[in-house]
């Protein structure tokens, strides 16, 4: 039992391990002290009040994007698409903040509302390729965030572009009635921070206590016996996405409303991808993903400080991440293997075990 | 190639699925390798080919031990296995999945590989198409590709799971010869896993026994079989008996239906089926069965002609629309599209026990798949995963997940690969149901069956269907005629 659990922590712990001790060796070749810029991470994360909050603001949109793409992965739904429709999300979110004027308290919501109503529509293009012509989502998704973007630079740079002069840069920024309200001195905004356990429960709700949620669970395992059994694989597969679009979308409200309070290029700011290693990291288990969205919000947003205080780049944090997961995928797949030759080696070595209790099942009586 | 399995055990989860196994295979022998539903069979087979993995015990191949991770390994060590359910690639080509898996350098050398294909298929008898599509293939076919390409790779020790089940009479006994020069003539090691007793007799030179997971005996051909029946099933069979069905209003009517698969083309098909009423449908495997089966059930679209259910039309009408109509299908292959692999006994019964609520109760769901377990017999619990239990265990779980009170059932080989006890238990409940009134209409590849099963039998051939015949006036023999007769 406790040799066993042991095991497990260990387990658990490796891939962490191993991707520290790689960015280490990267550091070291950059001739960067390692230790002192990990400690320059945890301190640029956690040294201050506003600097959790600033962690916690980018936990928001991640935590969203993550919940939405659980939903479609466990439906065997590959929705690389997250990018465009949280982007999409965010012009909806703009063209309400924009070109409505209305008080905080409704205006807000609406535009959250047209964000969550866009992303989904978006996600639902890559469905409907789906089901009409086979479509695989992990292409027309990458078709869709190409065009996602591209629309994003038109409209910042055109039509929506500040009345002073043309900037590339973003949109006028948004009146005090449009954007998320932030609490006093900080970058974080109650309303955002609601909005994404929000979303966050209803991804669990769904996919722990609902109907639909297990006909997710079966169609990611099979389609065909999914349909069989009476599942609509089709309708199912619209409302996965355009869920995982909703919350999507939501991200990107958070994103224009909060983060930059305009629309900007590249307004996802590759959050949908980091989104996507968050779930990968989670074996779908929806537990752990506010946790690991956590540890990756605070890894990217203490790097920022490696720039300021070692001249650093601070892309450490996204290399230290793509080195956590493919390290937590690899020992995931090492761990099965390394259990069952254990077992076989240890077999073959000592005399047999005597078989433990057996399973009691009940006779087979008809 | 001699072959030790030593001391083996499998566990899954909670189930001792190989319990302490041992045995020895010798070159030139052909084993039969015996038991029933849920004996442990496939999964010893599977680790001797390297497919699992043991918990324990060891695989000792000519005098060394080794540690097969991989069938790929196995192969290279002479092992190959003819899984129940092929394991091939139904979107190549029959070349291209030979190919896989053939040694080789980078360049794949078409022409070369197409000859090998070829000699070794007619080496075997076989009559294979290169350029077809595996997916176009009947089962039987199928199995044929199977062993030309593990022939061809030098595999000294063939396993064969239940591989008559899917197969026509004439393919059988092609199979059996083949088989018997290949071990008596060519030196190979044959295993033969079957349930059926009369085709263990007349191929296998010695046969092992299990039960439970357990070797509970073994003996060398010939044998009285009421010894190897006791052995696998530890009690005498149950007697199977049946009434004569009370006939209701047609229930199924088909006109003029025509189908079209990939090979071939079924035309103007007519026969209705009535209420409590079986009708079997049956002719050599491939004949269009199971395209009419499902027409009849929403999945393929006729090319012509009319299906009504009590009277009105269900062509078009979808699959889902159909099965609420009370118009059900049970698919061949179980854990392809019957079952959903990955998923649990009550994740199962909650999935189509639909109540309208959009919620999830799980200590209902468990309590219901309770109530299925016992009524069903399944060996297993309801957080089981479906891909833990035998082939008829989750056959009787896929009876149990159907509605009741259905108007038309459509089965495909009901009981393929199920022991005589499981294929009798899945026959009461079938015929249970046609007590209630349910229209059955199924297809098997073992004529027996059909005869036994059938109220009235349908004869598919060359593109046409024959009347429906009384199943009292036919004959195994003159089924046979019959077919030829649809022929002419």
């Amino acid at each position: 039992m406790t040799a066993a659990r042991w095991r497990h922590v260990i387990l658990w712990l490796t891939p962490v391990v191993l991707a520290l001790l790689c960015g280490m060796l990267l550091l070291m070749a950059v001739g960067a002290p390692p230790l002192e810029a990990y400690g320059q991470i945890l301190q640029g994360a956690f040294a201050s009040y506003a600097k959790v909050a600033d962690v916690t603001a980018f936990w928001v949109p991640l935590l969203l994007s993550a919940s939405g793409l659980l939903l479609t992965f466990t439906a065997g739904l590959w929705n690389i698409g997250i990018e465009g429709q949280m982007a999409m999300g965010a012009i909806w979110a703009t063209a309400i903040a924009l070109h409505v004027r209305l008080p905080a308290i409704v205006q807000v919501p609406l535009e959250i509302v047209a964000a969550v109503v866009g992303g989904a529509l978006w996600a639902m293009v890559a469905a409907w390729l789906r089901n009409a012509a086979n479509v695989n989502e992990i292409f027309s998704g990458t078709a869709l965030n190409f065009l996602a973007v591209n629309l994003t630079t038109w409209l910042v740079s055109g039509p929506w572009q500040p009345p002073e002069g043309g900037s590339v840069h973003s949109t006028p920024i948004f009146g005090a009635h449009a954007v998320i309200p932030t609490i006093a001195g900080l970058r974080l905004s109650w309303v955002a921070l609601g909005v994404a356990i929000l979303g966050f429960a209803a991804a669990w709700v769904a996919l722990r206590g609902t109907r639909w949620g297990l006909r997710l669970r079966a169609m990611g395992h099979s389609r065909a016996s999914a349909h069989i059994l009476g599942v609509r694989v089709e309708r199912e597969t619209v409302l996965a996405m355009a869920a995982c679009g909703a919350l999507g979308g939501a991200a990107g409200a958070m994103r224009a409303l909060g983060t930059y309070q305009s629309l900007r290029p590249l307004i996802s700011g590759g959050i949908g991808f980091l989104a996507l290693l968050v779930v990968m990291l989670s074996s779908l288990r929806i537990v752990w993903l506010p946790f690991i969205a956590f540890f990756f919000a605070a890894i990217i947003t203490g790097s920022q400080r490696l720039n300021l205080v070692m001249q650093l780049d601070d892309s450490l944090g996204g290399v230290l991440q793509g080195l956590l997961v493919l390290f937590a995928l690899l020992t995931g797949g090492l761990r099965a293997r390394l259990e069952t030759r254990g077992a076989v080696e240890a077999s073959a070595t000592a005399a047999s075990t005597k078989p433990g209790p057996t399973l009691g099942q009940g006779e087979a009586a008809p | 190639m001699r072959v030790e399995l030593q001391q083996i055990v499998k566990v899954f989860g909670t189930l001792r699925a190989n319990d302490d196994i041992s045995l020895t295979l010798e070159p030139g022998r052909i084993y039969g390798l015996l038991g029933e539903n849920g004996a442990g069979k496939s999964t010893l087979m599977k680790v001797l080919s390297g497919f699992l993995q043991p918990t324990s015990g060891r695989i000792v191949v000519n005098g060394t031990p080794r540690l097969l991770d991989t069938p790929e390994q196995a192969i290279r060590l002479g092992i190959g296995m003819l899984h129940q359910d092929p394991l091939d690639f139904p979107p190549l080509q029959v070349l291209e999945n030979f190919s896989l898996g053939y040694p080789g350098r980078w360049v794949l050398d078409r022409p070369r590989l197409r000859q090998r294909l070829l000699d070794q298929a007619d080496v075997l008898g076989f009559d294979v198409d290169p350029d077809a599509h595996v997916d176009r293939l009947t089962i039987g076919e199928r199995q044929e590709l199977e062993i030309v390409r593990l022939l061809a790779l030098g595999v000294e020790l063939l396993i064969l799971d239940e591989p008559t089940t899917g197969i026509s009479a004439e393919q059988k006994a092609h199979l059996f010869r083949i088989l018997k020069r290949l071990a008596h003539e060519d030196g190979l090691t044959v295993v033969f896993v079957s349930h059926k007793l009369e085709e263990v007799v007349s191929l296998c030179d010695h046969a092992y026994v299990l039960r439970r997971g357990q070797l509970v005996g073994a003996a060398d051909m010939p044998t009285e079989t009421a010894r190897l029946v006791e052995l696998m099933f530890g009690a005498p069979l149950p007697p199977s008996g049946r009434k004569a069905p009370r006939v209701g209003d047609v229930t199924l009517e088909l006109q003029n239906i025509s189908v079209r698969s990939h090979r071939l083309c079924l035309a103007n098909v007519c026969f209705e089926v009535h209420a409590g009423e079986v009708v079997g449908l049956a002719g050599l495997e491939g004949s269009g069965q199971s395209e009419l089966l499902r027409a009849c059930a929403g999945l393929l679209e006729p090319l012509s002609g009319s299906i009504t259910v009590d009277g009105q039309s269900v062509v078009g009408a979808g699959y889902h629309a159909l099965l609420r109509q009370g118009i059900a299908y049970l698919p061949a292959g179980r854990l392809e599209e019957g079952l959903v692999a990955g998923l649990t006994i009550a994740e199962h019964v909650a999935l189509v026990n639909g109540n309208g609520s959009p919620w999830l109760d799980w200590d209902r769901a468990k309590a219901a798949a309770k109530q299925s377990i016992a009524a069903f017999a399944i060996q297993g619990e309801p957080d089981t995963p479906v891909e833990a239990l035998s082939g008829g265990n989750q056959q009787r779980l896929a009876l149990a997940l159907l509605p009741r009170g259905l108007k038309v059932l459509l089965l495909e080989h009901p009981t393929r690969g199920l022991d005589v006890a499981s294929s009798a238990w899945v026959w009461r409940a079938l015929l249970e149901r046609r007590e209630e009134g349910t229209a059955i209409v199924f297809t098997s590849a073992d004529l027996d069956e059909i005869m036994e099963r059938s109220d009235r039998i349908v004869v598919l051939a060359a593109g046409r269907a024959s009347q429906p015949h009384d199943a009292g006036s036919v004959t195994v023999e003159n089924l046979g005629h019959l077919i030829a007769e649809v022929n002419q």
